[in-house]
């Protein structure tokens, strides 16, 4: 039955995941939108770009932990 | 009729691959292949074998010294590299050649990473920024090869690289700055009432940031291979109707070339970032 639980709660963790490509989505559509006002100013902010994917994409990875934890290690 | 005949194909496929459990051939039916530990029914190939490291020579237990596929495909990276390397500064032609624009490519992009986010005196860290982005990317290139293993997605591999890098940036802030480099924890820019609480959670996330950096690679890469895996599943139960799955395979790999390069670019440029928190640690 406990184990049964980890899986659920496993599950439920991967929710995570669908909240950190909310995030990522806005970081990216929120860099095209400013890009296509201005082109010339796109190609410098590629690196902030993917420095901000990376740290919305953080949280998601604690949420992937936490599955993995409750899957391998509970 | 035509169905009946693939399905039959199917099953001679699936037997003909019982052996080795390839990429392609999935096993369908057939209680030859069941992995221990998985049940019976729904996909018979398991997308998280794959990432078993398993001894080259012999049987028994795995110690920290015992040659696994793991080191053999991080071995095989750290040759490719070296051979990209020596052929390409070998010639020094005028006119390039291939592999030489593919070296002076990887130098200058690496360069003016290091130099665009974390500034020109992180230049020093240069070697160690190309050498990290390198392995990356050339692991996880060879882990797209049919067959091979991402050593990659261990993340006991990519732990050490990035306690390795978290040890290097935390060292390097204290001997440059002494005392001062805890002010990274002590946002002046903040109330006074605020700055405590602050300063806890940047404690937080500046000691998880090996976590999300290892973590981060190891994960990409490993969705990435099982993901093929089940559409390689699908694959072998779906007789003529495979080619869909194939189809999404194929797509699947593309994404898996995009992926492999950003995620060795984004493990890169957090090491720069990393890099200029150190140097400069005021906020």
């Amino acid at each position: 039955m406990e184990g049964q639980l980890a899986h659920i709660g496993a599950g439920l963790a991967a929710i995570g995941s669908g909240a950190a490509a909310i995030g990522v989505g806005n970081v990216a559509g929120s860099f095209l939108s400013g890009a296509l006002r201005n082109p010339s100013a796109a190609a410098g902010q590629t690196a902030t770009l993917f420095i901000g994917i990376a740290f919305a994409e953080a949280l998601g990875i604690f949420a992937f932990l936490v599955a993995l934890l409750l899957m391998f290690a509970v | 009729m035509s169905e009946d005949t693939a399905t039959n194909g199917a099953e001679t496929l699936a037997e003909s691959g019982s052996g080795h459990g390839g990429d392609a051939a999935a096993a369908v039916g057939g209680s030859s292949h069941d992995i221990p530990g998985v049940a019976p029914s729904g996909l018979q190939i398991h997308p998280m074998e794959q990432f078993e490291p398993a001894r080259l020579f012999g049987e028994g237990e795995i110690f920290w010294y015992t040659p696994t596929n793991v080191t053999l495909w991080m071995l095989l990276a750290v040759l490719s590299v070296a051979l990209l390397m020596v052929m390409g500064t070998s010639g020094r032609a005028i006119i390039p050649s291939r592999a030489q624009s593919t070296a002076e490519l990887a130098y200058g992009f690496v360069r003016k990473m290091v130099e665009d986010v974390a500034g020109k005196d992180a230049l020093g860290f240069f070697p160690y920024i190309m050498t990290l982005f390198l392995f990356i990317v050339t692991a996880n290139l060879l882990a797209i090869l049919p067959m091979s293993f991402s050593s990659t997605s261990q993340i006991v591999v990519t732990a050490v690289m990035a306690l390795a890098v978290f040890l290097t940036v935390t060292i390097l802030g204290f001997v440059k700055n002494g005392m001062k480099f805890l002010g990274l924890f002590w946002v002046s820019s903040a109330p006074l009432a605020l700055r405590p609480i602050l300063a806890v959670i940047e404690l937080i996330s500046y000691f998880v940031r090996p976590v999300s950096h290892s973590v981060r690679l190891a994960g990409n890469i490993m969705a990435g291979h099982a993901v093929v895996k089940v559409f390689a599943g699908f694959a072998g139960v779906l007789g003529l109707g495979s080619v869909l799955p194939i189809l999404a395979i194929t797509s699947v790999l593309a994404l898996e070339l995009l992926v492999s390069f950003v995620q060795a670019y984004v493990f890169a440029i957090l090491t720069c970032v990393y890099l200029k928190d150190a140097l400069h640690p005021s906020h």
